[in-house]
């Protein structure tokens, strides 16, 4: 069996607060999880979770109160392992005097290149990630989504085996997010494994073979998208525009909701021909009818409700 | 010096230079050009004594000023950017980052400072001097200058890893000031009673860098000889002294949760 790409094992880290710094803050509680290699990983979580914690953990920015990972078999205290890995910072800031082509260049010397293949490596991330023509532009010039796009190439410009992403959608447009999300299947296809945090349910659905779920530190679960949420059909979405100069009958109307021309409803499955039938002797055009299944957010949103209630039941029991 | 370090090093020198932290070259032209043109028109036998004390000690202060400003934001400012983020990422350990941005800060301060002493020399050509053999203490007086910005600047880096630029200022500051008045305090210390307060203050002269030793402006002017035993032994302790300090703040940056 092949070493995983990440392993982590009983992850804890603590924080200081108050004036004396004597009480601590648990923003990280034993997290265990482990990455296979090619494999993509949606870190999913509220703000404060504890997915920056981890992130900047693995990277070593920070030290563990307890517990340790591996990358590639190798401690996250060896800095020789830090050739293998990439890390784009989330909301990442560089130096701003430096134009995208100089800010390449220099992070490209860490890995010993040399000029000729700096240039060459630089000129293609920056042509990757959209920045070509703003390779001579100083950073200070740039929009947050073109730094956004300048940390993605930094974080991938010596082809890392491991890939860490803090946030990689946020600040982009929707094009933006589209290209990142492309950019990640593109390393999902190279065979190197991704692990990216993200708030944006869609994008993890849509990109991750696993997902692991992260709520006030502490891991819910893990998983590949369908697994977690049950793929039992809940009910079904009909679309449908109704006839000109008609009124819908009270019946339909009280159910369906109103979108600007269209009507959305949703009925339980056992329903479905009896309403599809019912709207037909309406003279409504029907658009689409598609099964209501649960959501990765609504998963997301489940469990986040519990650890809000949960806390504040222990708020309720100190009082 | 590892690759890596020089990576790091060159990039500091840049920063430097893009923010025109170079422009007080400028301001020191300036001083210069008044200094010699005043001189020129009031002081009769004395202009190389007033012209190169005025240089050296525009050296000096411009230079420490440099070097204090800019070293206490070094580190510091990389954390609060989280500048530091992607850079650590990278196979470079923190260590080689500190040396990388302690010399970065002396590559531009030694540029600085020799661009300085060429407007010195300007100067000194312009009241119509013609060079002599004993000019050679003017360079060793430089270099002195420089041993004593080294030091600052590792005392400024020092206090960046783990304090704000205001304080880490007032703590190099107030080092460099005891530092430069450290022979006094022990004479002070062997001149009271209190066996107490002689121990104080002796353990400070040798704790603090004495920064008296590396001042030979005066000499300079004079046209008198620095001697080598004197070069030597500056060097040696700023060598000394500079490891230490760099040690320690490797010792505390290693430590530290980037927040």
């Amino acid at each position: 069996m092949s070493t995983p790409a990440i392993e982590i094992l009983g992850l804890t880290k603590d924080y200081p607060v108050g004036f004396w710094r004597k009480r601590t803050r648990r923003s990280l509680d034993h997290l265990t999880l482990e990455v296979e290699q090619g494999e993509v990983l949606g870190f999913l979580g509220p703000n404060g979770a504890g997915k920056t914690t981890t992130l900047k953990l693995l990277m070593g920015l920070i030290f563990p109160t307890a517990g340790t990972a591996r990358i590639r078999g190798r401690s996250i205290d060896d800095v020789g392992m830090h050739r293998a890995i990439g890390y784009l910072p989330e909301q990442p800031y560089f130096y701003d005097y430096l134009t995208a082509h100089e800010l390449l260049d220099y992070y490209a010397r860490f890995f010993g290149y040399g000029a000729a293949e700096r240039r060459k490596r630089v000129g293609r991330f920056l042509e990757m990630v959209g920045l070509a023509t703003a390779a001579d532009v100083q950073l200070r010039k740039f929009s947050k989504g073109m730094l956004q796009r300048a940390g993605i190439a930094q974080a991938i410009l010596h082809d890392p085996q491991v890939v860490f992403l803090d946030e990689p959608m946020s600040g982009l447009d929707p094009v933006g997010r589209r290209e990142v999300r492309d950019i990640i299947l593109q390393l999902k296809q190279q065979g190197r494994t991704v692990f990216f945090s993200t708030h944006i349910l869609s994008d993890a659905e849509m990109l991750c073979d696993r997902v692991a779920v992260l709520v006030g530190g502490k891991l819910q679960g893990a998983g590949a998208p369908g697994d977690i949420v049950s793929m039992a059909v809940h009910g079904m979405e009909i679309l449908f525009e109704g006839r000109q100069g008609r009124e819908l009958p009270r019946s339909l109307a009280e159910r369906a909701v109103h979108l600007g021309g269209r009507y959305r409803i949703e009925v339980p499955e056992d329903e479905l021909y009896a309403t599809v039938e019912h709207l037909r002797t309406c003279e409504a055009r029907i658009l689409s009818v598609t099964p209501v299944r649960p959501t990765l957010e609504d998963y997301f949103l489940r469990l986040v409700g519990r650890e809000k209630s949960q806390s504040h039941a222990v708020e309720v029991l100190v009082r | 010096m590892s690759a890596l370090t020089a990576v790091v090093a060159i990039n500091t020198f840049r920063e430097a230079v893009r923010d025109r932290v170079l422009y007080n070259l400028v301001l020191f032209a300036l001083v210069m050009i008044g200094a010699a043109i005043l001189v020129g028109q009031i002081s009769i036998g004395i202009d190389r004594l007033v012209i190169i004390n005025l240089g050296l000690s525009a050296i000096s202060l411009f230079g420490l000023v440099m070097a204090v400003f800019i070293g206490v934001g070094l580190v510091y400012k990389e954390i609060e950017k989280r500048t530091l983020y992607s850079l650590l990422a990278k196979p470079i350990g923190r260590q080689q980052f500190l040396v990388g941005k302690y010399a970065g800060l002396l590559l531009t301060l030694a540029v600085n400072t020799a661009l300085m002493t060429i407007g010195l020399a300007g100067a000194l050509f312009y009241v119509g001097r013609p060079f002599m053999r004993s000019d050679l203490s003017i360079l060793v007086a430089v270099y002195l200058i420089l041993l004593e910005l080294a030091l600052v600047t590792a005392l400024a880096l020092f206090f960046s890893c783990f304090s704000t630029p205001m304080l880490s200022t007032l703590f190099t500051l107030g080092i460099y000031l005891t530092g430069s008045f450290a022979a006094d305090l022990r004479e002070v210390g062997d001149l009271t009673r209190s066996p107490l307060l002689k121990g104080f203050m002796r353990a400070l002269y040798y704790l603090l860098p004495n920064f008296h030793n590396f001042n030979a402006i005066a000499v300079a002017a004079h046209g008198e000889t620095i001697p080598f035993s004197l070069v030597a032994q500056n060097t040696l302790y700023a060598c000394a002294y500079v490891t230490v300090v760099l040690l320690a703040a490797a010792a505390v940056f290693s430590r530290r949760n980037l927040k």
